[in-house]
């Protein structure tokens, strides 16, 4: 039911683990829905030069975790405020219309690692 | 690469003796049972001799037995046919929460239709209380439908205390046997139910097929208006191949006597991944339960990651139920038995068959908790958990 894409990133997460001293984290889900997504920032004048994350969930949710950290490294913050789930979704070839979800999750812990990036930089 | 499979509750293969009957009887026994030559009367006559077997695999009388086209047909054959026989007399139906969907969505439309419907709580173990049972029953009840077994945590269900309470009130009572037969003794004059629904591709038979159990005397409408076929009950030409196989795999199964291995080997896979995996749960009966079923939780890993990784390695596991993989609630039959949906998301579905050797066994126990370890390095409520024990330890 996954797309070959979906399965080699579940096989195979990009960026996977905790950042020592991350610039922002971000935490969204809930372990009683099945998810739960922490990503993790590591911003250098105004570009995100590392992203990492740890998931609890799904194929599809440890795959658009993974995808996520690719697309945003070497962005600007603007530029990855502008990353959709859609967009993280197309990456992976696809998600099953039941697994939306997790790359609307995916989005908005990066968009929530943003935020604490920003609140920290004052 | 080296296949395991271990989802005999989602289906089974089919058993060498099935398929050669069946292919037999798909090239030479292609005459329709309702005809008056020789190819028509051969093809009864060996339909008849199947449901000789399958009435013979449950004691019940041959006439007894009518063929559908699988256990979910045979469920709402069986919460229809009655609601519809009797709906002058009572408009209530009793079932419990941890019924198969075939059971729980019939209810459910049943329930749209103007039923009024009980659903009956369970412990947790997953077991439903008789007593609970006893004081659901109103005057206005027409039928109780509680599964002989459950098919995600193989809890058996005091079934002959409930029959015995049904038929003081005179409340015809049905029970989901599919995931029962094959595995455990199922003598259903013995506990005295109605009627009782079984599928021939749980016990190694083909997909496509299954029985009600109707006893002499039980009211019942079809769902299927047609021919003659099957007392009526089951319009249309009977699947021949099919059900001689249904036959022979019951008749493979009344000899089977695999109950005691299967145990030995499913409670050494438990023992062993509870020594070698920390925070390992047990969901279901740990004694009256299906020999060859094991559901677990392992707290902190996502059970659907577990059978992806495991599938990898070339074992075929369940997370439960192989109908709810679509949908994204944790299982209604935890929840029900009041596992909290957090671990309930963590639950693997082990059941083991007669194909299952000592080897796969050990395979399993060789590569699961790596497949965890894994899986937890990068589960941030695992992260969470140590972080907290760390403190509390301090």
């Amino acid at each position: 039911m996954y797309s070959e894409k979906v399965m080699e990133h579940f096989r195979n997460p990009r960026n996977m683990g905790e950042m020592e001293n991350p610039d922002g984290t971000g935490k969204v889900g809930n372990p009683v829905c099945g998810d739960v997504m922490e990503l993790y920032i590591k911003v250098r004048d105004n570009i995100i030069i590392d992203a990492r994350f740890q998931t609890f969930g799904c194929g599809a949710a440890i795959a658009t975790s993974s995808m996520v950290t690719e697309m945003v490294k070497g962005k600007s913050i603007d530029e990855a405020l502008r990353i959709s789930n859609k967009a993280v979704a197309e990456a992976l070839d696809g998600l099953p219309p039941v697994k939306i979800h997790c790359s609307v999750l995916a989005e908005e812990a990066l968009r929530s690692a943003i935020e604490d990036y920003m609140k920290k930089k004052g | 690469m080296r296949r395991i499979y271990l989802d005999h509750n989602a289906t089974t293969p089919v058993h060498p003796e099935v398929l050669k009957e069946m292919e037999n009887a798909l090239e030479l026994t292609y005459g329709n049972p309702s005809t008056l030559y020789l190819i028509g009367t051969e093809a009864k006559k060996k339909l008849e001799e199947a449901r000789r077997r399958v009435a013979s695999r449950i004691g019940a009388k041959t006439e007894e037995i009518i063929f559908t086209g699988g256990g979910t047909e045979a469920n709402n054959l069986a919460l229809f046919g009655i609601c519809r026989a009797r709906k002058k007399e009572g408009n209530h139906i009793i079932t419990s929460k941890i019924e198969h969907d075939s059971v729980l969505n019939s209810a459910k439309a049943l329930e749209r239709d103007g039923f009024n419907i009980t659903y009956l709580p369970v412990d947790s173990y997953g077991m439903v209380d008789p007593g609970e049972l006893s004081k659901a029953i109103r005057p206005d009840t027409i039928l109780i439908s509680i599964m002989h077994s459950n098919n995600e945590t193989g809890t058996i269900q005091p079934i002959k205390d409930m029959t015995e309470i049904a038929r003081e009130k005179g409340i015809p009572f049905h029970t989901d046997a599919v995931q029962s037969i094959g595995k455990i003794n199922v003598d259903v004059a013995g506990f005295g139910a109605d009627l009782l629904t079984i599928a021939s591709h749980k016990i190694y038979g083909p997909k496509g097929v299954g029985a009600l159990y109707i006893k002499k005397g039980t009211r019942l409408q079809p769902i299927l208006y047609g021919g003659h076929q099957e007392k009526g009950y089951r319009p249309g030409t009977e699947d021949v191949p099919g059900i001689i196989g249904f036959g022979k795999a019951a008749e493979i199964s009344m000899k089977n006597t695999e109950d005691n291995r299967l145990v030995v080997l499913r409670d050494r896979l438990y023992n062993s991944l509870s020594e070698r995996i920390e925070m390992v749960r047990l969901n279901g009966h740990p004694v009256k339960r299906l020999p060859n079923t094991l559901n677990i939780s392992i707290e902190f890993v996502e059970g659907e990651g577990m059978v992806l990784a495991l599938d990898d390695l070339g074992i075929s596991v369940g997370t439960g139920s192989a109908c709810a993989t679509a949908t994204l609630e944790p299982s209604h039959v935890l929840a029900a038995m009041g596992v909290p949906p957090q671990i309930a998301h963590c639950t693997l579905r082990f059941s083991l068959g007669w194909d299952t050797t000592d080897e796969d066994v050990d395979y399993v126990i060789g590569v699961l908790p790596d497949v965890v370890k894994k899986m937890r390095g990068f589960s941030p409520l695992y992260k969470e958990y140590l972080r907290k024990s760390r403190k509390e330890a301090v």
